[in-house]
């Protein structure tokens, strides 16, 4: 897990699990499938990304699959990294 | 033909995904009115059997109340059966305003303003009153309809950990930015049956200068001490800027839903709310008869302490056979089976016994959480409540649940 991921996981952990809740989340865990959290809630992973990294993901491409996996999220903030 | 060969198999194929991931869902035919023992014909085309009703929302007992069914009666023969219109057109009688100003009397805010379903309220309110400068934090629990009510409105979006008041409280401080902020929360959550912390809620919105909406839907009629809702019940009766509710559950059941609150944004959706504009009026029939249920309920609690008590005698029956319940105030009682089909099966059996439930599972909720929803009513008498606890415990004891802890469950039937 690279340090974006890290970040990534870190944001998953804090804001979606409730207290107790002690499941691993890993770079391949599936978050929204996997039922972790649902699609509605994950705009303020998008907001938090889109601020610390400076970028823009626009909503089509913050789709749920693309949310799926911390790798997938890393995935997109690298590609919109690019672009900026 | 547009509606080819092609495209009838893709829907084929996509209603067999949803049989086989164990998601389709069937109705029953009932042959009675809404009551504690209704008459049930299923599998479909079976002779109706005689059941204890223990999922309907029927919380009053008011469904077929003879008062309530004489009072839509006389509203049919007076005000006649539709309107053929919307309000803002030619849709408004005389008993919908008057509908208007007792449910503002009963949830004590300062105006109303009825809507074809409280699905519709939650659909259009937001929407109405809200800006993209604006924010909506909303309980991660909320109902389905408020979800979709969110989606349609341009202001930002965000949510808080069910009932986590330190986590909401982070959220207010993180959006002190916008021009408003919204605070969203069901009153009783419908799947788990626990109460809003309002109190600490609006405490925090007068903090950060944010409006609080309640939906009050599965409270309205019986939480608190006279009825009138979570907000009474919490002591901030008066205090709730938007509170949407629903008269199709404890206020006779049969439809129709409303906006309640401060009289500016009461008036913005009489403006804006979409669902109000374009959908018809709510039927005279119906006015007419949830007049009844408010003059049944106005100085007279009869019911909702009946329903209390029932409520407590039901918690109780439950917990002394070894059935895991979520704890909590309302009459929504959810027996834990954490497995789907174990949900599923536990149903089926007890409708064999004669008692009326529902499993439900993901997505409806979260996955692991599978349960069979309970609900009481004022309708029930002991007898009724006697012979499910009694059928819960015989299959609660054919699938050894009884006394069994949430990890024994799951590490005998899995997740």
């Amino acid at each position: 897990m690279d340090d974006l991921q890290r970040v990534i996981r870190d944001y998953v952990v804090k804001e979606y699990l409730e207290e107790g809740d002690d499941r691993e989340v890993t770079e391949t865990t599936p978050i929204i499938s996997g039922g972790i959290v649902d699609s509605f809630s994950m705009v303020s992973l998008k907001r938090f990304l889109e601020r610390k990294y400076e970028i823009q993901i626009p909503d089509a491409d913050a789709s749920p699959a693309a949310f799926d996996t911390v790798a997938s999220i890393a995935a997109l903030v690298v590609r919109f990294q690019k672009k900026a | 033909m547009a509606y080819g060969a092609a495209v009838r198999e893709a829907y084929q194929r996509e209603i067999a995904g949803i049989r086989e991931a164990g998601l389709f869902k069937e109705e029953r035919y009932i042959h009675a009115p809404q009551a504690a023992d209704i008459d049930v014909e299923f599998p479909a085309g079976e002779s109706p059997r005689r059941v204890i009703n223990l999922c309907a929302n029927n919380y009053l007992g008011l469904s077929s109340h003879p008062d309530v069914v004489a009072a839509a009666h006389a509203g049919l023969d007076h005000r006649g059966y539709g309107m053929s219109s919307v309000r803002f057109i030619c849709g408004t009688q005389d008993i919908h305003r008057e509908l208007e100003r007792r449910l503002t009397e009963f949830l004590g805010t300062e105006d109303t303003l009825l809507f074809p379903s409280c699905m519709d309220a939650n659909g259009g309110v937001f929407e109405a009153v809200l800006t993209d400068q604006d924010v909506m934090i909303a309980d991660r629990l909320v109902h389905a309809s408020i979800v979709d009510g969110m989606r349609l409105c341009k202001a930002q979006q965000d949510t808080f950990k069910h009932s986590d008041m330190g986590h909401l409280e982070e959220k207010l401080q993180e959006h002190k930015d916008k021009r408003h902020r919204l605070i969203i929360t069901d009153g009783v959550f419908s799947m788990d049956g626990d109460l809003a912390k309002l109190d600490e809620i609006v405490a925090l919105a007068e903090k950060y200068d944010a409006m609080v909406c309640v939906d009050d839907s599965h409270a309205t009629g019986f939480i608190g001490r006279t009825g009138r809702g979570t907000h009474e019940h919490c002591g901030v009766f008066g205090r709730i800027d938007i509170i949407t509710t629903t008269l199709g559950k404890a206020m006779g059941g049969a439809s129709g839903g409303c906006v309640s609150g401060r009289r500016e944004l009461v008036e913005m959706c009489r403006q804006r709310a979409r669902p109000y504009l374009f959908s018809n009026t709510v039927a005279p029939v119906i006015v007419a008869g949830a007049l009844k249920v408010i003059d049944l309920l106005s100085g007279n609690t009869e019911r909702r302490d009946k329903l209390e008590w029932n409520a407590k005698y039901w918690r109780k029956g439950l917990t002394e056979a070894g059935l895991d319940i979520k704890k909590g105030d309302s009459p929504i009682v959810p027996v834990m089976l954490y497995n789907a089909k174990l949900a599923q099966d536990v149903a089926r059996d007890l409708f064999a016994e004669g008692i009326y439930v529902v499993g439900f599972f993901f997505p409806v909720v979260a996955k692991g959480q599978a349960r069979i929803r309970t609900q009481l009513s004022a309708a029930h008498e002991k007898e009724h409540l006697d012979r499910g606890i009694a059928a819960f415990t015989k299959v609660g004891r054919k699938y050894d649940i009884l006394g069994k802890t949430k990890q024994q469950i799951i590490d005998r039937f899995g997740l």
